[in-house]
């Protein structure tokens, strides 16, 4: 076969049942590809359900990854090639492919039984079909030489069955030029108080590969050069990870012990595992008996001196949000983070969705302001995890992160910092000998100061009645609460004025249109903008971090476009936010879908908005 | 410490007026709390007070200590949050029968299974005084409030009971009239290691006034009152010729005290787990009293400890070294110089 053609970018799509390692798969395939030097962005898609019956189109589990050797900000549009194990995957994800793809499917996965799992026809031809619409099949018995190949092992069928996986990663590193090195490694370490199992995945793997270069199924071989990334030391790094290692650090920058309190939810349960895991750090983890107990608990630990952060997902965002208007009235520094998922309700607890901005704006009773950040990916989250924290503590308040699926589960190359890169956090805490403590008296930012139990001649009592202003003592006078309600906000307000300049982050920096992104449909709008931009369109995209405060030059930047379009996973939480408080005709692009925008979809949004102004 | 000289019961009184009812049993709580606080040697900067909501949970306001006056129900997990981050300090929680049992039951099981060292006073009054006289959960079933004017069908919470059913480390019961009693039995809960719950009848005197006159009126209390004492056996009525409890295969009887056996009488212990379930029931039946003192403890292992044991069995990674392999994991790379 001829050498490996070169491509700038390729999308891999790994799907097959729950049980069968499809997310395993993926993450070896994308540690692989993030230590080849490929810029990088996944998506990793499972079902709710643990284990939902084997074969069935709801226990499809997917693992998309986009890579290349130029920027790429989105997990892919179209897939490249999909990996389709039984018929469920391949009937499911066959029109994710671009036109004239490449699928590698299991052929022993497609046989009746499958097909009828799948609730197919029994005589269904799913691989000619497939042919007919014009995509390249390569057929492969990959249940069959998994099994061939481990021949000689004592371990059971099913055990055997199991490496399939392992076959299939390794027909995939040989069809795009990777080492298997790193997987195994990774094998090795993993089952290494299992040597056989250990053995028959390193077995499995080297024959997927061997496979490949040995079989003539195969047109084309790929390989996607190193990109051309700025220069530094990078990690390929989750959105839950690295908001946690965010955390992490940010205790250690202001010499505080943190306290993490959570319930298990999806998709935020990731944190609390590390957390859990994270005592040498000085990391108190707690798993409460519920949202509030997990949110009070924080507060109760917030009073004691500690950097407190809890985090849940919509629903656990609702329960907290009672204990949330504790922490405005009290002031104390507390995180919490919300990794946003399908709602109302239960919804769609493993998909991605942004419809909890409205609730960490406004979701709470009396006049309870509080900052909101978001992040824009998953490297996104270690900054945004420290800011908050650094936020906190400086200001005395609890400030809310929006997270999503997306981000929580994706994952990224990140051009990480040195500890001693990152700034130091000065929390206001009152010592004993500073003379007289005023519980509820300002600095010129607006913020209070924090006297921790243990503080000798500090001893004061705070609570969730409106207070009177500097000694805090319980009070109901009309003018003091008009005072506080006031205090409160501007303290808030202030915290914009440490924000730096607003600019527009690829595109056309005046006039045109203007897209304006936030969270984590920053990817998808940015490559739309790039291309349209290239293409002499003048657009550019602005992306949101401080959904509150607003940044105060936000106003003269939007005043230098002519139109504005607000694309969102919800139906226009930030446009009606941008309309009222710009007083700007901007308009939405808006899908609730639980999967992320394609930037075909911006793209697509932008022209009609184009046309309309022509 | 102070330091010229020890505290004193005044120094733990704040310059906010007291605003409960006047007549209420919560005063008389209060200054039981504020003289036992100097006579226990607790400093005021090294003790916290945290309260929920309802007339009980004023109570840290006037508590020269640290003090938080929470959200409904909530007091006991904040409570949980400040010990495992503190456990130097010395935690008070106050809350009642409707924040602690009826919005909070749900973290008071969860703090008393966990066992961390704290002590909870639960203002008990069978009523919601503050929202103006609605039945609590320990309201007696047909009680006639102005949320159940045919009278509440619901069931009673036995807070004992309860508390046993939740693993509870400790629990004692008092009341607000018997002032010595009550700063006895705070006493007790203080030195109890684990969460000790402290269950104190309360007499709310404008909405469910009388409630515990059985228990507290010259008249009917010998008859009604059972003092439990480590050690002694269990009597009541007629202080010349008392009743004594007896145990005899896990049925529970009396005999006379002058004509009986001593060898037959049940002597207190509140280690004795089947008879604390016993005691906790015993007054299901009218004919019998209703036990004040500690009904049961047990030495369990408490929370913060074994979180302290765990973290001392972890190498510290606190180093700036540290942190940047964290950041950096363990698969990474260089591009470029």
């Amino acid at each position: 076969m001829a050498a490996p053609k070169d491509l700038t970018k390729a999308t891999v799509l790994f799907a097959g049942d729950s049980g069968d390692g499809m997310q395993l798969t993926g993450g070896q395939f994308t540690q692989t590809t993030a230590l080849s030097g490929n810029d990088l962005n996944t998506f990793p898609d499972f079902p709710a359900e643990i284990r939902a019956p084997a074969g069935t189109v709801p226990g499809v589990s997917g693992f998309k990854i986009h890579f290349g050797s130029a920027k790429v900000y989105t997990a892919g549009d179209q897939v490249d090639t999909l990996v389709a194990m039984n018929a469920a995957a391949l009937s499911s994800q066959m029109d994710q492919l671009k036109k004239g793809g490449m699928i590698i499917a299991n052929s022993n996965g497609m046989d009746a039984r499958n097909l009828r799992l799948a609730g197919l026809q029994e005589d269904r031809d799913l691989l000619g079909e497939a042919e007919k619409r014009g995509f390249e099949v390569v057929s492969v018995e990959i249940t069959r030489l998994t099994k061939e190949a481990l021949k000689d092992s004592a371990l059971s069928n099913k055990d055997k069955d199991r490496a399939k996986n392992m076959f299939t990663l390794g027909l995939v590193y040989w069809l795009y030029d990777r080492e298997l090195e790193r997987t195994e490694r990774f094998l090795e370490d993993r089952f290494a108080d299992r040597e056989d199992i250990q053995a028959a995945n390193l077995k499995a793997l080297r024959a997927g590969h061997h496979y490949g270069e040995t079989t003539e199924l195969f047109r084309n071989r790929f390989s996607v050069p190193p990109a051309d990334l700025p220069p530094g030391r990078y990690r390929n790094i989750k959105g839950n990870q690295a908001l946690s290692i965010g955390l992490i650090a940010a205790a250690h920058k202001s010499g505080l012990d943190l306290f993490y309190s959570g319930y298990p939810i999806t998709p935020a349960s990731d944190i609390l595992h590390e957390m859990a895991g994270s005592k040498a750090y000085g990391v108190h983890a707690f798993q409460a008996e519920d949202e509030i107990a997990a949110i009070t608990s924080a507060i109760g630990a917030a009073f004691g001196g500690s950097l407190a952060v809890t985090a849940s997902s919509g629903p656990g965002i609702a329960l907290k949000t009672e204990a949330l208007g504790l922490a405005v009235m009290l002031e104390l520094p507390l995180v919490v983070i919300n990794v946003q998922r399908g709602g109302p309700s239960t919804g769609l607890p493993t998909k991605t969705e942004q419809s909890d901005l409205g609730q960490a704006l406004f979701g709470r009773n009396g006049e309870a302001p509080l900052p909101v950040l978001s992040c824009a990916s998953p490297k996104d989250a270690f900054d945004v995890g420290f800011e908050a924290c650094k936020m906190a503590l400086e200001h005395m308040t609890p400030v809310m992160i929006l997270s999503d699926g997306y981000i929580a589960n994706g994952s990224e190359p990140w051009k990480f910092p040195s500890t001693s890169e990152l700034p130091d956090i000065q929390p206001p805490l009152h010592r004993a000998d500073d003379g007289e403590y005023v519980p509820y008296k300002r600095d010129e930012k607006g913020v209070r100061k924090w006297a921790v139990p243990g503080t000798r001649g500090a001893e004061h009592r705070i609570g969730g009645l409106e207070k009177q202003a500097e000694t805090g003592h319980v009070s109901y006078d009309s003018e003091n609460h008009q005072q506080m309600v006031r205090e409160r906000k501007e303290k808030v307000e202030r915290i914009a004025q440490g924000y730096s300049r607003q600019e527009v982050s690829c595109g056309s920096r005046e006039g045109g249109l203007l897209v304006i992104s936030w969270g984590s449909t920053y990817g998808a709008v940015r490559t739309a903008v790039e291309r349209m931009h290239k293409n002499g369109i003048s657009v550019g995209q602005y992306h949101l971090r401080h959904l509150h405060p607003l940044p105060s030059d936000l106003g003269d930047l939007i005043e230098r476009y002519d139109q504005w379009l607000v694309p969102e996973l919800n139906e226009g939480q930030l446009l009606q936010l941008i309309r009222s408080t710009y007083l700007v005709d901007a308009e939405g692009l808006n899908k609730v879908q639980g999967v992320p925008f394609t930037h075909g979809e911006v793209e697509e949004a932008i022209e009609r908005m184009i046309d309309k102004r022509e | 410490m102070k330091d010229e000289q020890p505290y004193t019961s005044k120094d733990f009184a704040t310059d906010q007026e007291v605003r409960w009812c006047p007549g209420c049993g919560d005063y008389g709580i209060l200054k039981q709390v504020r003289d036992l606080m100097p006579e226990l040697g607790l400093e005021r900067e090294k003790t916290v007070f945290i309260s929920g909501i309802g007339c009980s949970s004023r109570f840290p306001y006037y508590m020269n200590t640290y003090g938080l006056h929470s959200i409904h129900g909530r007091a006991t997990s904040l409570a949980t949050g400040l010990k495992m981050t503190r456990s130097d300090l010395s935690v008070w929680i106050i809350t009642g029968d409707g924040d602690g049992m009826s919005i909070g039951g749900n973290h008071l099981i969860h703090l008393l299974r966990r066992n961390p060292n704290v002590n909870i006073l639960l203002f008990n009054n069978e009523i919601y005084g503050l929202t103006k006289g609605q039945f609590s959960p320990t309201s007696e079933q047909g009680k006639h409030t102005r949320s159940s004017p045919w009278g509440t069908v619901d069931h009673p919470f036995n807070l004992s009971a309860l508390a046993l059913g939740a693993d509870a480390s400790f629990f004692a019961r008092t009341v607000d009239r018997e002032s010595k009693h009550l700063r006895e039995t705070l006493r007790q809960a203080h030195e109890h290691k684990g969460a000790s719950l402290v269950e104190i009848y309360q007499n709310c005197n404008v909405f469910n006034d009388g409630t515990f006159s059985a228990f507290t009126d010259k008249a009917h209390k010998q008859q009604n009152v059972l003092h439990l004492e480590q050690g002694a056996p269990l009597s009541f009525g007629d202080p010349e010729n008392p009743s004594v409890l007896t145990w005899k295969n896990g049925a529970v009887g009396t005999v006379e005290r002058e004509t009986s056996d001593p060898e037959s009488h049940w002597i207190h212990d509140p280690y004795d787990r089947a008879k604390a379930h016993a005691l906790s029931r015993l007054s299901d039946d009218l004919a019998y009293p209703r036990p004040f003192g500690v009904l049961f403890k047990e030495d369990r292992a408490v929370y913060e400890e074994l979180l302290a044991e765990q973290e001392r069995g972890i190498a510290p990674k606190r180093t700036e070294e540290d942190l940047d392999a964290l950041i950096s994991g363990d698969a990474y790379w260089q591009v470029g110089q």
